[in-house]
């Protein structure tokens, strides 16, 4: 029986579980630290203590974490980033980050740089790469002292040498930079690959910083198991993945919250609402799947093109503040965070949140609850009345049939929503506090092919095939059962200016790991 | 009546485009943010009715031309639109005095206003199409007898021709081919015109739809429902089919994005499959038999199953829920000249035009259309 470790690193609470195949052993929460470290420490001594195994038992641990998404959405943490785009004469009419919000592209530096290069479609240069112009853009990021650069050339998901001629170049003027190139990240869409590609930069000094904090809190503990990091598709990635490609775990809170919810439900139909301490999550499974959103996600105000949930967030949570009276009353946006347990009311502070509400109100028994006997009981019920309309709006939008369905409420904020939200009946999950931390153990297993193919004397079909049969066999060696795999991303790219009909295939397979339900 | 269109506008604009475009006419997305841009820069668009245009004045349209899937990943540089109409004013002798545009979908319905704000020239609420079709002789002002040239299309690296070409088709070759060499995408000017033959030859009021319909996918969605009842019950549309993307097979070749999508359905139309045929418009939907549910020049329009944006050729991929609908065409493309330029044949689809009233109800026969308000 494998025996899985699973955390989940969230802006306010860093929650761990421990599973033996479909069983969980244990469940813990703890407070999320400054330094990431000490709070991930903490809660695996708990969880390992609360479980009674022995460290050497626990086959592998799998991380989730929201630190990377909250960091943009926060403007926090964010490196500056030259922006560097190979693509003059075209594209001069929207520059890198045209349509980011103005605080972003100040929290990142606002450093753009067009170029000549890039391709045309059919692999002609639209102009020669520019390299005098590197050089200068080179001696510009030195004197600046910029530590990051992201490289965006026309067209490179077809033909990547331009951005990777340039990042040699750069590298060699600029000891130490670190270059992010477009075709590694994204698909054909210049705007949104780019973008990610900018962000993704802006982040590699805090993916550095917070995969070694994994690392070194596990190895603490003396746990000396692979460790592995979720990502928006509620796939695996190995570590030094993460800390390169930061903005691949963009989703996976909510993609992890959602897998947990369908785990400890057995649900396969169902809208979940994850209640966290600063927001809420809302968002729907269908097949045992969380509901894709459309072609373009936004992602802290910039369109991005990743495969992600369809999720709604509203700024309701346990930390969330209440303010003004019975008829006047304010519930949100702003919240106390990670410092509820020294701001609530029932934890001895002088600020009155939504987990107040709930204790007075008797839905759960948390610090204590004398400290809210003297609330207004007006105020408790007007309070909440109004997180009921939150949730239930919340509910309401992410409905996408008028069939009943129920709602499952997880999170460690669940405590706040009502039994029944909008007619529907609201489950809550043995072990609902964590699911996240579930969803990161129960993670998924993928195997990914992208090469090029010639379709010189075999059809595209039979290329697909191929491939396809390659990802499996990938996804089966690294684990996966094979019965499970399913397809989730097949694209084909042809490459006109290679010859032999080439074409650039793209299938990345996934299924559930081996010994899960054995 | 003269509507001023600004940065506010673009949002329902850009939407409404994406929605008529059938899938085609590039990314309205690019296009909203050059008009944006220029609008903040040099002011807001004025939209004129056509019937209040001098018969003597000077009309042009400005357009891209081109394949979407180049569009999206090299953007414009920004001043091909404008070298465009100032060589065919030069080439002319004459000024513009109103600018118009050629098709009311995609990139192309967003693209003249940018090009409006940069010149303070008021737009013509009307277009050439009351959608999108992926050649240039596509347009009603063909059948009215109104010449695409001369012409004068730009590229990126400043290259400029002037055609004059003996019919619009010839127009359509000769572009098209100058167009591939240009990188797959490029700005013209064309189809150059007095008031008069604007007002015979111009499809009227359909920029003045385009916003109407943009603001109701933004209307319908702040009240979260999903906007295609809505747009049916507008626009006398019928729902086709709502399905997944099981495949899609895309080239760009000959300055085109061809290709089509395998669809299996979901919902109501669970166990069946589609196929969705483009030229980068949706032009042909077929059942697994091999039926057509929908033809050109009839309109496929493209919403996203779960949010209801309107989706474009060039966003289809693996797994992506769509829900589509069908529009009847303009009358005039019904006609024996309109089929001849647009209809299915033209394509080379193996199917006579039947009107999608017809193929809805030949589908469905014991069945109610599910359009309840707009089979007038």
């Amino acid at each position: 029986m494998v025996i899985r470790l699973g955390i989940d690193v969230g802006g306010t609470n860093t929650d761990a579980v421990i599973l033996d195949g479909r069983r969980v052993l244990a469940g813990v929460k703890r407070m999320t630290t400054e330094d990431v470290m000490t709070g991930i420490s903490e809660a695996l001594e708990a969880v390992i203590a609360e479980a009674g195994i022995a460290r050497d038992a626990i086959d592998v641990t799998m991380i989730g974490t929201t630190h990377f998404t909250n960091a943009v959405v926060e403007r926090r943490a964010l490196d500056p980033v030259a922006a560097i785009r190979l693509g003059l004469p075209a594209t001069a009419c929207l520059p890198p980050m045209v349509d980011w919000p103005a605080d972003l592209i100040a929290e990142v530096g606002g450093h753009r740089y067009l170029l000549h290069g890039g391709y045309e479609f059919d692999g002609r240069e639209i102009a020669p790469l520019d390299e005098d112009g590197l050089l200068k853009v080179a001696d510009d990021i030195n004197s600046k002292g910029i530590r990051a650069a992201a490289i965006s050339s026309v067209f490179s998901p077809i033909n990547r040498a331009m951005e990777e001629r340039a990042r040699d170049i750069l590298q060699e003027r600029c000891p130490g930079l670190a270059v992010v190139m477009s075709s590694e990240i994204g698909r054909i869409g210049l705007l949104e690959r780019e973008s990610a590609a900018i962000m993704n930069a802006s982040l590699l000094t805090l993916s550095n910083q917070t995969v070694s904090a994994f690392g070194r809190a596990l190895s603490e503990a003396g746990l000396t198991c692979p460790f592995y990091v979720t990502q928006n598709d509620g796939t695996l990635m190995a570590a030094d993945m993460v800390r390169r490609f930061p903005v691949l775990t963009f989703a996976s809170g909510p993609t992890n919250s959602m897998r947990g919810a369908a785990f400890l439900t057995g649900l396969k139909d169902a809208i979940v609402i994850d209640i966290g301490g600063t927001t809420t999550d809302v968002g729907a499974l269908q097949h045992g799947f969380p509901r894709q959103a459309s072609s373009v996600v936004d992602v802290g105000g910039v369109r991005t093109n990743f495969r992600m949930p369809d999720v709604f967030s509203i700024g309701l949570g346990g930390g969330t503040r209440v303010d003004g009276t019975a008829d006047a009353l304010a519930v949100g946006p702003r919240s106390v965070g990670y410092r509820l347990t020294q701001e609530a009311l029932v934890f001895g502070g002088k600020t009155l949140t939504c987990t107040d509400i709930a204790v007075a109100a008797g839905m759960t028994d948390i610090g204590d609850a004398s400290l809210v006997a003297d609330l207004d009981p007006a105020l408790v019920t007007a309070a909440r009345a109004r997180i009921a309309e939150m949730l239930e709006t919340a509910v309401e939008r992410t409905r996408i049939s008028p069939e009943p369905m129920p709602v499952i409420a997880v999170g460690g904020g669940s405590i706040l929503a009502p039994d029944s939200i909008g007619g529907l009946a609201v489950l809550r999950p043995e072990n609902f506090a964590v699911a996240n931390a579930v969803g990161a153990a129960i993670a998924q297993i993928s195997g990914e092919v992208d090469r090029i193919f010639s379709l010189e004397s075999r059809t595209r079909d039979e290329c697909l095939a191929e491939a396809e049969a390659e990802a499996r066999a990938a996804a089966i060696a690294a684990g996966a059962r094979e019965e499970t795999l399913e397809v989730i991303e097949r694209e084909d790219v042809p490459l006109a200016y290679l010859p032999g009909n080439a074409t650039r295939i793209h299938v990345k397979v996934v299924g559930e790991m081996g010994a899960l339900d054995a | 009546m003269t509507r001023i269109i600004g940065p506010d506008d673009m949002d329902a604009i850009s939407l409404g485009g994406a929605f008529l475009g059938t899938g085609g006419g590039g990314d309205p997305y690019i296009g909203k943010l050059m008009a944006r841009a220029m609008m903040t820069q040099h002011g807001p668009v004025k939209v004129v009715n056509a019937a209040d245009v001098p018969d003597d004045a000077l009309c042009v349209p400005v357009c891209m031309m081109g394949a979407p899937t180049v569009m999206v990943e090299k953007l414009p540089n920004g001043d091909e639109a404008l070298a465009a109409l100032r060589a065919l004013e030069a080439y002319l002798g004459r000024k513009a005095d109103f600018l118009i545009c050629i098709e009311a979908g995609g990139l192309n319905s967003t693209i003249p206003f940018a090009v409006a704000a940069a010149t303070g020239l008021p737009l013509i609420d009307g277009d050439g199409m009351g959608r999108a079709f992926p050649e240039l002789q596509m347009v009603s002002l063909t059948l009215h007898d109104i010449s695409a040239t001369p012409m004068v299309i730009a590229d990126d690296k400043g290259n400029t021709g002037v055609l004059n070409a003996v019919s619009n088709q010839w127009t359509e070759r000769l572009a098209r081919a100058a167009t591939v060499e240009m990188g797959g995408a490029a700005l013209v000017a064309l189809y150059p015109m007095s008031g008069l033959q604007m007002k015979k030859g111009l499809l009227h009021g359909t920029l003045s739809l385009i916003h109407d319909i943009g603001q109701t996918i933004l209307t319908e969605r702040a009240a979260n429902r999903h906007p295609a009842a809505a747009l049916i019950a507008m626009r006398g549309g019928f729902d086709l089919c709502t399905a997944r993307v099981l495949d899609i097979e895309r080239k760009t070749t000959g300055g085109f994005a061809r290709g089509r999508a395998r669809l299996r359905g979901m919902d109501d139309d669970a166990g069946r499959e589609f196929i969705l045929s483009f030229q980068n418009e949706f032009l042909c939907l077929e059942d697994d038999a091999g039926q057509p549910l929908a033809l050109t020049p009839d309109l496929i329009c493209a919403l996203d199953a779960d949010g209801g944006l309107p989706v474009t050729t060039e966003h289809l991929r693996f797994g992506l829920a769509i829900r589509l609908i069908g529009l009847p065409a303009d009358p005039q493309w019904r006609s024996v000249g309109g089929l001849a330029l647009a209809g299915p044949a033209y394509f080379g689809y193996p199917h006579p035009f039947q009107p999608l009233e017809e193929l809805v109800q030949a589908r469905q026969p014991r069945k109610k259309p599910l359009n309840t308000e707009a089979t007038k």
